[in-house]
């Protein structure tokens, strides 16, 4: 369980930012918020190597949830988190049991059929989550009654940092437990664990909701710092380019999705400022180049070179 | 409401024949390979594109860009399977659904930076416009011109694959790649084909459907789900199977449309869970 030193760096380079680059402290929130959702699709498709199309799901309803809390009366940030994780997880708990049959192909439909189901559900409840015009005009709490949310994003990113730290310290420690490497043993072979008596699909169904309320804080993190949730929150491009963000980054170690929301958003904000649809070429290129030349993404890449370079196999 | 009936049963079915011609080729090739393509609807795209920009620009007659829009996508298709697709039939559904989701964004890049972003418009001959009564029903005879259409490729791909060498291949290696292989198909060469195939028809399909569907660049993206959700319902690799879940979409999209646009596009996501709860392995029935 100790902590690498490579690790400790990386906390504190994040923590640094805050000094550093107070100017663009928004975009630095947002990408922790994202780096959490990615955290979320990690522990499912880098551990337990479900294939999901449709993490937006509850990273969309732990948004409204929260963003419909603090709409409706209570403002105060802490809890509005608590109802956004337990909305997530809802949702994942519930669509579980559908989502996790049959194979890569039909688990990857479902996923994307149960976004797509709430996405309309959103679109057409208007009178609840405001449509396509958003739900707007949410008043937030000052932060523990001490730190009013500004515009600067100054408690936008330390809130959020916090929050994505703490999340990280427990997900780290659940892929470190005989549950995690369970989970590892499914991904590898399912049957193989089933027959060690490993209750494969109560495993599943359990990291699923885990990943669902991770998934839902993120969420509710987003429609706080903002203070406004957007119909996108649910969309296929938002769990798509979620995916995307794993598989370049690295999936199956924790820091292979905070380093590939990094990577994306900051790239994306340079690179969309100049046309958005060349972004997308880019990126398309990236991903095709990235699954023939780099199967384990950035961190993947980053090991095989270290290895080549020292001959230490890590 | 119920006046109204006939009406809106056609035009399911001609909706429906739309997704089956433009799904059928990504069928096969999961069937077939298990090779997960979301680039499909990129072909469908191109098509679609020879047919509008062949009619605007070089005064082609809309029924002689269909052809070249089969041949253009078919050989897009051709020279993709060769250079890039070969190499990931081995890999994870993983790396398949990326590099197709990598493919499928750069087409759609690629479209909006050489036709922009707008709707491509289609004029249709004239005697592919209006409507025919028939048994006191008015009928578009546009749609009945795509159900006939695709009434002929149907006939065609059940015919050749019951009755011809080469469809005898395409049935034995779908059932058993390995066994097949060990009795001399050369089935990378069977589904080289098959794939190459299945595009033409997807442009064909893109083509065909710029009148009801419309075409702008992110085609791709917008009907993605429609053709998954055909394959899948429909059970990959199976003719009956996709036809059957072509109409059943096609159907149930325009009757929920119709009578409760409420809620839209929730019915056929609603069908499409339920159907995969009663049958996981898809529709298909029959030989295949």
């Amino acid at each position: 369980m100790s902590w690498r030193p490579a690790e400790i760096f990386f906390w504190i380079a994040c923590l640094a930012v805050f000094f550093v680059f107070p100017l663009h402290l928004v975009l630095a929130s947002q990408v922790v918020i994202t780096g959490l959702f990615a955290l979320s699709l990690d522990l499912v498709l880098g551990y337990a190597g479900i294939v999901s199309l449709g993490h937006a799901a509850m990273f969309g309803s732990g948004a409204y949830a929260a963003g419909l809390f603090a709409k409706h009366g209570w403002g105060e940030p802490i809890s509005g988190l608590i109802v956004g994780a337990a909305a997530g997880a809802a949702i994942a708990y519930a669509t579980s049991f559908i989502a996790l049959r049959g194979g890569d192909l039909t688990r990857l439909m479902v996923t994307l059929g149960i976004g797509l189901m709430l996405y309309e559900a959103a679109n057409q409840m208007a009178s609840i989550t405001g449509g396509v015009d958003g739900l707007s005009e949410i008043e937030m709490r000052d932060l523990l009654g001490l730190f009013p949310f500004d515009l600067g994003g100054r408690t936008a990113y330390g809130y959020s940092l916090v929050v994505l730290f703490g999340v990280f310290c427990v997900s780290r420690r659940i892929v470190r437990s005989p549950f995690g490497l369970s989970l590892r043993g499914i991904r590898d072979c399912a049957r193989r664990m089933s027959a060690l008596g490993s209750p494969v699909r109560r495993r599943l169904i359990a990291i699923y909701t885990i990943s669902g309320a991770i998934a839902g804080l993120a969420g509710a993190l987003l429609s706080q710092t903002t203070q406004f949730v957007g119909l996108e929150v649910l969309s296929f491009s938002r769990s798509a380019d979620l995916l995307i963000m794993v598989v370049l980054g690295g999936a199956g170690w924790l820091y292979g999705g905070l380093i590939g929301a990094a990577v994306f958003m900051i790239a994306q904000s340079l690179l969309s400022g100049m046309n958005p649809v060349y972004w997308q070429f880019w990126l398309g290129l990236l991903l095709i180049l990235a699954v023939f030349f780099s199967p384990g993404g950035i961190g993947g890449t980053a090991v095989a070179l270290r290895q080549r370079w020292f001959g230490r196999p890590t | 409401m119920l006046s109204s009936l006939p009406g809106v049963l056609f035009d399911g079915i001609a909706y429906g024949s739309l997704l089956f011609i433009m799904s059928i080729g990504l069928s096969v090739t999961m069937g077939l390979m298990n090779f997960i393509n979301l680039a499909h609807g990129s072909f469908a795209m191109l098509g679609g594109y020879v047919c509008a920009v062949g009619m605007a620009r070089l005064g082609i007659p809309f029924l002689a860009t269909l052809p070249l829009a089969f041949l253009a996508a078919a050989a897009v298709g051709a020279v993709l399977e060769r250079s890039l697709y070969r190499h990931l039939y081995r890999r994870s559904p993983l790396d398949q659904v990326l590099f197709s989701l990598g493919l499928t964004l750069m087409s759609v890049a690629a479209g909006t930076w050489v036709f922009g972003s707008g709707q491509q418009p289609v004029h249709l001959p004239a005697f592919l416009l209006g409507q025919v009564r028939i048994f006191g029903i008015d009928l578009g005879v546009y749609r009945l011109f795509l159900i006939a259409i695709v009434g002929l490729i149907t006939a065609a791909l059940v015919l050749s694959l019951r009755r011809t060498r080469f469809g005898a291949r395409i049935r034995a290696s779908v059932d058993d790649a390995q066994t097949s292989a060990g009795l001399g198909i050369n089935v990378g060469r069977v589904f080289s084909i098959t794939f190459v195939l299945g595009s033409g028809l997807g442009g064909l399909g893109g083509a065909l459907a710029i009148d009801v569907l419309g075409l702008d660049p992110t085609f791709p993206l917008k009907y993605l789900v429609y053709f998954l959700l055909v394959v899948v319902v429909g059970g990959a690799g199976s003719i009956a199977g996709t036809l059957t879940a072509s109409l059943l979409l096609g159907l149930f999209d325009v009757a929920g449309k119709y009578y409760v646009p409420a809620i839209g596009a929730f019915v056929i996501y609603g069908l499409m869970v339920v159907l995969l709860l009663l049958f996981p392995g898809g529709l298909r029935w029959g030989a295949r």
